[in-house]
């Protein structure tokens, strides 16, 4: 219970943080454009199909093709993962970085509070704002819906998969700014890291045997694309949650060596 | 008398270099302890292995009878510290910061308004609730930051140099509030300001080269280094004749002449000269003017102490 409270603290102070500076706003307007940008294409793309089926009525295959999940929102899923790859480093870089430039972890590490309550409440900010700007993306599908009608499944699938995915990288970007005092180092390393696991899989390709296989199990994008597809699996869900903690975990290390250094 | 600080041989190094080096000593609840040392002398590293923030290389210390390591959390929650430096969140206002220091320390939700209002009033911040901390000024930033540390009222506060950049006004009002802690909490400080912790504190520590050279109450440092007597006289008479008279005064080490019939004499022994001398300068027909022992300030104590002699 108490470490709860220590947790929500830190969660309401970093929410403070983020409505106050430009980080949260700059960064959300950008990740709209683009998304409505991608959206708006791809629907666009959709709807020259579709009036091309419509004048061939006679080519059924072609017209069993026109799925919206398909023709835009797996491709729109696909995208945001790429603007996410952007996105990410940007929000966690100040998130432990920031506290020791500025001196005030020595504030927050003499306050009664446990270094997970501190990395929770952290962690759970930052998904908050992801979130977010996720949210702002669901007018997308809800407005396509007055029109059409939509695999919902297949949608909830895939927002699982975005959630997930970014509350991974999340974790990822953490640890990446408990690393160093500069948020610009803490950004890069964040985006580093993030690529590897994003290109890791494509040694498979190389035809590199067993390891190809496992680079290709670590790699993020092949377990996101299951999501995309709106398969929803239990192994997916595994290596995302361990994932996550294995870097939450990683962050209470550095965290717990502050104190033997100077 | 309870114990609230209890270190033992505690030892810190930073890589290869120590940076303080078994530092024993005990403060009793409810003293005002002052921390001095030239800088560099470890005065922070000890103050920050205190606060829990730093584990020391070797030794222990125990903070209301919780050890620093491994019962860090007890520690924090009985001490309120004031980092060097004060640093604060830039982007919160002063009500935010201090809402956020609450909740973290604990401060149970019905009492955290009136816990903050507290602490405003104490610390003179009723004016600037809603300023950013990245605004105020330096003194605002030194009242903020022992603002959070008195949320709650913990037993013990840890100050690192709390008057440091403060206008003389300032440095007072400051003063007053930790003189006004006195009894309900035991207050560490660190300091370089010498007339302030013979002011404030019942006791001080003396740290050079990261250890212990005296601790001891300031009145006793100085009656301690003033085992060499020191009296100042003032003389209407021949400068030379007099100062040979009163070298001729048994017990005396040293008499300096400093011009217009001043002078100073140092004696050994602890004996009191002061009569001796009196008569010395009386018996020839010269007028004595003046007579007056002085007492060594804590200045002396400390430049004693911290310095070493270039032989």
């Amino acid at each position: 219970m108490k470490g709860l409270n220590g947790c929500l603290a830190l969660l309401r102070k970093e929410m403070t943080v983020y409505f106050a500076t430009p980080i949260f706003y700059i960064t959300g307007f950008f990740f709209l454009v683009l998304a409505g940008y991608f959206f708006y294409t791809n629907m666009l793309y959709y709807s020259i199909i579709s009036f091309q089926a419509a004048q061939q009525a006679a080519n059924p295959q072609m017209a069993a093709q026109l799925n919206p999940n398909t023709l835009i929102f797996r491709p729109l899923f696909a995208v945001l993962a790429i603007v996410l790859l952007f996105l990410v480093p940007i929000i966690t870089m100040r998130l432990l970085a920031e506290e020791k430039r500025s001196g005030t972890a020595e504030l927050l590490f003499t306050y009664p509070i446990t270094d997970w309550a501190v990395i929770l409440g952290k962690f759970l900010s930052a998904l908050l704002v992801y979130l977010i700007f996720l949210a702002f993306t669901l007018s997308y599908s809800l407005a396509f819906a007055m029109v059409t009608s939509l695999d919902w499944g297949a949608i909830a699938a895939g927002y699982l998969g975005l959630v997930l995915l970014g509350a991974a990288a999340l974790a990822l970007g953490l640890f990446a700014s408990s690393l160093t005092e500069n948020q610009i180092v803490a950004g890069v390393a964040g985006f580093a890291l993030l690529l590897l696991f994003w290109i890791i899989g494509w040694a498979q390709e190389l035809g590199a045997g067993t390891l190809g296989k496992v680079l290709q199990y670590l790699s993020l994008l092949d377990h996101y694309d299951n999501f995309t597809k709106g398969v929803i699996d239990t192994r997916d869900l595994a290596y995302c949650l361990s994932f996550i903690f294995f870097f939450l975990f990683l962050t209470k290390r550095q965290l717990e060596s502050r104190r033997w250094r100077a | 008398m309870e114990t609230m600080i209890e270190t033992r041989d505690l030892t810190k190094y930073y890589g290869s270099t120590l940076a303080i080096d078994r530092l024993n000593f005990e403060v009793a609840a409810g003293e005002i302890v002052g921390f001095l040392g030239p800088n560099g002398a470890g005065k922070t590293t000890t103050l920050k292995i205190l606060a829990a923030f730093l584990s020391p290389t070797s030794g222990t210390a125990k903070i209301n009878g919780f050890d620093v390591v491994s019962e860090s959390l007890q520690v924090r929650a009985s001490l309120g510290y004031l980092p060097e430096n004060v640093p604060l969140y830039p982007d919160m206002t002063v009500t935010q910061f201090l809402e956020f220091a609450a909740r973290a320390k604990g401060v149970e939700a019905k009492q955290e308004k009136g816990e903050i209002q507290r602490v405003q009033e104490a610390c003179g911040l009723q004016d600037v609730r809603r300023v950013l901390s990245g605004a105020l000024s330096k003194g605002f930033r030194q009242r903020l930051g022992l603002a959070q540390a008195l949320l709650k009222s913990p037993p013990l506060l840890i100050l690192d140099e709390p008057t440091i950049g403060l206008d003389p006004s300032q440095i007072v009002e400051i003063r007053t509030l930790i003189k006004n802690l006195e009894g309900s909490h035991t207050v560490m400080l660190s300091s370089h300001i010498l007339p302030e912790v013979s002011q404030l504190c019942h006791r001080v520590v003396i740290i050079n080269k990261g250890q212990i050279v005296a601790n001891d109450t300031p009145e006793n440092l100085s009656r301690q280094l003033g085992h060499e007597f020191r009296i100042r006289l003032t003389v209407k008479g021949p400068e030379d004749q007099v100062a040979a008279a009163l070298k001729q005064v048994a017990g005396v080490n040293l008499v300096v002449s400093q011009g217009d019939g001043r002078f100073l004499v140092e004696a050994g022994g602890g004996q009191d000269l002061r009569a001796a001398l009196a008569r010395t300068v009386v018996a020839p027909g010269w007028d004595l003017l003046e007579l007056q022992t002085q007492e060594f300030s804590l200045e002396d104590v400390f430049l004693n102490l911290t310095t070493e002699e270039e032989t």
